[in-house]
């Protein structure tokens, strides 16, 4: 009964979300918020931009990838130097280049990826002044460019998209920093540290032992990791350590605040682009997919452990309880990880690697969908939106129509883009564990053979190439083919889906609009909806139902059923 | 009406084969004629040219496999490589044999046009006057020819002389001859023609190989057959497709190999041909080309495939109101007396008045009196005079023992009553506007200055064009109808054939507005249109329908031509254009929907050695992995056979509204696409078991 009550408490505060902070994030987009515009209007001074003037898509697209360039090269030379730089009380060296490398690709594409443990490679300036900024203006840039194809559909004949560098502030001043600001306050009442003194020695002279404890400004950087879908923990443990994530409490916000904006967003798209339906019709695509695959989570979660019960344990009191923390249980710790899957952040509250086949199954296909249900901050809904395309195209040629969506024609441009945008994610997947297995550098780390060796190095590759960078764990990803390859998984996530995202952006605000009629296929009709679901699990299974069969499917198998 | 004698109705057989019955270039062919099937047949080998399968990406690869599965089972031979070989070659041409299939029909009508074009004889006349003969694929542009009875009219032109029947037949496949004149709408005459009676001066308006019948020729034949956008944007998908399964087959001889399997090419290439949606790859351009042949089927020449695609996305219909909307003539409908006179009165008058009117208008006054009142057209004696109709009386009439009897236009009527003294009754008014209200035409009849009564004159519209137009409605279309009537009569026919707008008192200039104005709302207009002042208008919609009986520039201007000349059919066309674009979809979703099943087939068969619990997602029960991979592959390649005749047909268009189309198609291709394929590659799958190889 707990838990049916978290979920209830989920849905009201996620309700309260869309609703409020949906039509908070219209005013911002929209620029009619400026209760910060004593910070913001220096801001656009001091980077010398003029926040009248719009972009068109090119220019959009080069800013987006000329910022993120910066911010890599800034976060590498960061990591590089830590070592020579202030506010490091622990004395951590130089994180190393390949490690480097990794890392700042990592936070720049919102992947938050860490082949490293963050207490023991990372000082505090490098976590606060590098890794949490990236936290906040990685998010925003993804949330930018979901409005700006947000106003492709909603302009016509429009050569702009908006200006990169104005969503890129707005949405950190206005939108971020305001909630972190407000929820970190909650998360240090509830006990997570907060401080910038060094780690604590613990000398237990009567048992004779010495202990090192971990701290640091903890607090402010869990909320912006959860709150901007990066995942990227202070510690190793992630939100299973009770310094970033102490109560029952901490958790279920943990929950709230990774999908409070992505679910937001769906109402932002309905109001920008004036059909609130069509919003909602999106919304329930997601939560569609969301509560099922918390269902398959949850549900194998909560049975026995096979490996357990073989082992002579056959009446255990709760579920799979290996590698979860007692203070949340197992469903709690089933519905944080597939949350945090669903939504392209990859923080987890316990290991994913001892959950049950199936549960690890949940957790692997839901970001093989695309991570669209919700998805990461913007990108979910930009992604949502490339399966709605080609799903009204398909769709709106049964009806007998040459295709429209929001009232734009759906022609060869639109199709090629948004083809590109779904499918460049499973290639780089395929392709790269396909090296890695094949390789002696990929099959080195693998701690297990078999099926679940297998899932590992899959797992690593998809929750890359989806930005996730939840880890399956069980795999060591710090080498340099790792540190490598899964760089170039995120890179392409990350961007070689953006630019065909601002492009389709461009070309849609340039066309005019197609009045509806009763011929016209209904994109906000439950039908619909039906259809894109279809369609995303079509693609997501016909892309990934032979690797998946020989990963979480074999290893279920082994133990005779499906649960 | 020099020519209003019996036309000769010999039979039309002089055109060729192809003159068999009422239809011309359409006429039928069934969809599987033997011969079609046989030169089909022959050019299913003539596509295997790797320049021609390149064109279409996903039956491209499906070539690349079967030449890799051949070096296979030439290097490594079993029964099952060479079987999965065969099948995969048998893939490529059963693609290649829809095209060739759906190509079929329109090359044998492009041959029988051919015949018709074989060289006539044509009587230039020269700037002296002189005549010559020439050859008439030697005219040009400019010069004049002369024809008479039994000519056959050497090429497209316009009539500068002189009024002539002519058999249309070869072209329209109607055979009742029709009238071509000199100036006004009526001038246009087309190359390949027959002149049946009289003599007429042609100027040739078209180039040597330009003409109206090679166009037509190369049109049924598809030489100049492009892509069209649509097209374009589905093969970008089928192809983005293909390419994503490349990698998806590709990477699993890694995957096999780390699970301790290897896996054969074969069995990998068999995958990834079951995977790439070949079914609709396969049938696409026969879609399209079948599209354009249903529409010849019903005489109407789309002079681009995009034009047929528009057609299906067209949200407002611009129809005349004469001939589309109504039967083109105003019939008598009903007598109204004035205060003093009875209907029968009015009757005998307006018939006594109508004599003498050949117009159908006349004529129906006639009809009408005899049929109330039982009124025969009487002989009139010697002693009358006919008083024609003319401009400026806008009356005609009889003068006849002394009573001057005349009917026409109200103002007209009364002005004529007034100047002889006559008074005009104070209901009268009343009588023609209502009558005008309704929607129809009063003629006011008057025996000498005494006024006796209204004629009412109406416009009888088509049976059954109101459930066409609620059709119409259902689809998303907008109905708006042209008319030069003036509002008021506008409004009540808009009104009785329940079209949702009409625009009164036409222009070429208030046609070319409304066009504009609905385009730039972004709507698709289709109309349709016959005269020279139609042009702009035909050009600027998206879909233009000429009239064939109409003049060269509006078969110039339009991107359609409807040999029949019936304006109704836009509505088929309109049709036709939805069916297209929903085979497409239908059969893509469907291709798409299958895949779930071959992998239900072909995964567990490749892996179930190495994983023996895999056996669990063989669903199917397959026999062994070997039949498993043939069944999906045979599947697969039968599934384009059984397809083609659907592919050619299309998928019924039923007017409805978007929603309950979409749910019945996704039913039928979507669900039924994932339920058809277990069910036969499991039945395949048992004939394989039965022949004991597998």
């Amino acid at each position: 009964m707990g838990f049916f009550w978290t979920v209830v408490a989920l849905v009201v505060f996620l309700g309260l979300s869309w609703r409020f902070l949906g039509a908070y994030l219209v005013s911002i987009y929209e620029g009619r918020t400026k209760w910060l515009g004593f910070v913001e209007r220096p801001i656009y001074k001091l980077i010398g931009v003029d926040p009248e003037v719009e972009q068109s898509w090119q220019r959009y697209a080069i800013s987006v990838v000329a910022y993120s360039a910066v911010a890599i090269l800034f976060t590498y030379l960061m990591l590089r130097l830590q070592g020579s730089l202030p506010l490091n009380p622990n004395h951590l060296g130089a994180v190393s280049p390949a490690l480097s490398w990794n890392t700042a690709v990592s936070f720049v594409t919102n992947t938050n990826w860490q082949a490293y443990a963050g207490e023991t490679t990372m000082s505090y300036l490098s976590q606060m002044a590098v890794l949490a900024v990236q936290n906040f203006t990685s998010a925003s840039v993804g949330i930018a460019v979901a409005v700006a194809l947000i106003r492709g559909f909603s302009r016509k004949n429009s050569t702009t998209i908006g200006n990169f560098w104005v969503d890129l502030v707005r949405g950190v001043i206005y939108l971020l920093l305001p909630i972190a600001l407000v929820a970190s306050v909650i998360f240090m009442a509830q006990g997570a540290v907060q401080t910038l003194g060094g780690a604590v020695h613990v000398h237990d002279v009567l048992n004779g032992f010495k202990q090192i404890i971990p701290r640091g400004p903890v607090a402010s950087q869990e909320v912006i990791k959860q709150l901007g879908t990066n995942g990227g923990g202070f510690f190793n443990a992630n939100g299973a350590s009770p310094f970033e994530n102490p109560t029952g409490l901490t958790n279920f916000l943990s929950i709230g605040l990774l999908l409070a904006i992505p679910v937001a967003l769906t109402y932002t798209f309905g109001k920008m682009i004036g059909s609130l339906r069509q919003g909602v019709t999106i919304l329930a695509v997601m939560a569609v997919l969301f509560f099922s695959w918390v269902g398959i989570g949850t549900v194998a979660e909560h049975q026995a452990n096979p490996a357990v019960a073989k082992a002579g344990l056959v009446h255990q009191a709760s579920g799979n309880m290996v590698g979860k923390e007692v203070r949340f249980g197992d469903t709690s710790s089933a519905l944080y990880n597939v949350a945090s899957t669903q939504t392209s952040t990859g923080s987890v509250d316990s290991a994913s690697d001892s959950y049950t086949p199936m549960g690890g199954f949940a957790l692997l296909t839901g970001m093989m969908l695309g991570e669209i249900s919700p998805g990461g901050v913007g990108s979910g809904l930009y992604t949502m939106l490339l399966f709605a395309i080609i799903t009204v195209f398909i769709g709106g040629l049964m009806v007998g129509r040459t295709p429209e969506y929001l009232g734009k024609k759906i022609q060869a441009k639109e199709v090629k883009l948004a083809a590109l945008g779904i499918l460049v994610m499973p290639i780089t997947v395929l392709v790269l564990t396909g090296i890695a297995v094949a390789i002696h550098a990929g099959r080195v780390g693998v701690a297990n053979g078999g099926p679940h060796g297998f899932s590992e190095i899959l797992y690593a590759f998809t929750s890359a190439a989806n930005n996730n960078g939840s880890a399956f764990a069980g795999l060591s990803v710090n080498t340099t083919f790792y540190n490598v390859t899964t760089g170039v998984a995120m890179l392409v996530g990350r961007f070689a889906i953006i630019i065909p995202v601002l492009a389709l952006s461009g070309v849609l605000a340039a066309k005019g609009l197609v009045p509806e009629s009763s011929g016209t296929l209904r994109t906000d009709k439950a039908l619909f909806a039906g259809l894109l679901v279809g369609v995303i699990l079509i693609v997501g299974g016909l892309t990934f139902f032979p690797a998946v069969s020989l990963g979480p499917v074999v290893e279920q198998l082994s133990n005779g059923r499906f649960f | 009406m020099t020519l209003s004698q019996e036309p000769r109705t010999e039979p039309q057989g002089s055109t060729g084969d192809n003159a068999g019955g009422a239809r011309g270039v359409a006429q039928g062919r069934g969809l599987f004629d033997r011969e079609i099937l046989l030169q089909a047949l022959n050019g299913s080998f003539k596509k295997l040219d790797p320049r021609i399968q390149v064109r279409n990406p996903v039956m491209f690869v499906v070539l690349i496999g079967t030449i890799i599965t051949f070096i296979e089972s030439i290097s490594h031979p079993s029964i099952f490589s060479w079987s999965v070989t065969v099948w995969l070659f048998l893939t490529v041409m059963f693609a290649n044999f829809a095209e060739a299939v759906a190509e079929g029909r329109g090359k044998a009508q492009a041959d029988a046009l051919r015949r018709l074009r074989s060289d006539t004889d044509a009587r230039i006349v020269k700037d002296d006057g002189t005549e010559a003969r020439i050859q008439a694929s030697q005219l040009r542009q400019g010069d004049c020819v002369v024809c008479e009875a039994g000519d056959v009219i050497p090429s497209d032109g316009e009539i500068i002389e002189g009024v002539a029947s002519v058999d249309e037949s070869a072209i329209t496949g109607e055979s009742a001859p029709v009238i071509r004149e000199s100036g006004g709408d009526r001038s246009a005459v087309t190359g390949g023609t027959k002149v049946l009676s009289d003599r007429i001066m042609v100027r040739i308006t078209a180039e040597p190989g330009h003409t109206f019948l090679d166009r037509m020729i190369k049109l049924v034949e598809g030489a100049s057959r492009q892509k069209t956008p649509n097209e374009i944007a589905l093969t970008i998908l089928l192809a983005a497709l293909t390419i994503v399964f490349l990698p998806v087959v590709v990477v699993l001889e890694p995957f096999g190999h780390f699970a301790g399997t290897s896996v054969s090419v074969v069995v990998l290439i068999a995958l990834l041909v079951c995977l790439i949606p070949t079914t609709i790859g396969a049938l696409l351009s026969a879609i399209g080309i079948a599209g354009m042949d249903r529409l010849v089927q019903r005489n109407v020449l789309a002079m681009s495939g995009r034009a047929v695609e528009a057609a299906g996305d067209v949200q407002t219909l611009l129809l005349d109101k004469t001939g589309t909307i109504t039967l083109g003539n105003r019939m008598a409908s009903s007598f109204y007396p004035v205060p003093g006179h009875t209907e029968a009165e009015v009757a005998d008058t307006a018939q006594l008045s109508s004599l003498a009117d050949e117009t159908p208008e006349g004529r129906s006054i006639v009809v009408l009196a005899k049929e109330r009142f039982d009124l025969r057209g009487r002989e009139v004696g010697d002693d009358h005079a006919f008083v024609p109709f003319t401009a400026q009386t806008r009356m005609s009439g009889l003068d006849i023992d002394g009573h001057r009897i005349r009917k026409g236009a109200s103002d007209s009527v009364k002005r004529w009553v007034q100047e002889q003294g006559g008074s005009i009754p104070n209901e009268l008014d009343e009588i023609v506007a209502r009558v005008s209200r309704a929607g129809s035409t009063p003629l006011v009849v008057a025996d000498g200055p005494e006024i006796i009564g209204v004629i009412e004159l109406k416009d009888v519209v088509k049976q059954g064009i109101r459930e066409r137009f609620d059709d119409m409605r259902a689809m998303g279309i907008r109905t708006v109808m042209i008319t030069g009537d003036n509002p008021l009569t506008a409004a009540a026919i808009a009104q009785e054939a329940g079209v949702d707008d009409f625009l009164a008192e036409a222009t070429p200039e208030a046609k070319m507005d409304l066009i504009k104005a609905e385009q730039q709302g972004g709507k698709l207009v289709a109309m349709t249109g016959d005269g020279t002042n139609d042009a702009p208008a035909l050009a600027q919609a998206d879909v233009g329908v000429a009239m064939n009986t109409g003049t060269n520039a509006a078969k110039e201007a339009g991107n359609m031509v409807d040999l029949d000349s019936n304006p109704t059919k836009l509505i088929d066309i309109v049709q036709i254009g939805k069916e297209l674009l929903i085979t497409r979809g239908a059969l893509t979703t469907f291709s798409i929907a299958n895949d779930v099943a071959k992998y239900f087939a072909i995964v567990p068969a490749l892996f179930v050695a190495s994983y023996p619990q895999l056996k669990v997602l063989n669903i199917m029960k397959l026999h062994s992995p070997q039949s498993a991979v043939l069944s999906a592959v045979i599947f697969n390649a039968l599934v384009i056979i059984a397809l083609i005749p659907l592919a050619l047909k299309g998928v019924k268009f039923r007017p409805q509204g978007a929603t309950s189309i979409l749910r019945r198609n996704v039913l039928l291709y979507g669900v039924g696409g994932v339920i058809v394929p277990f069910v036969f590659i499991k039945l395949i799958d048992l004939i394989l078991t039965a022949t004991g190889a597998f």
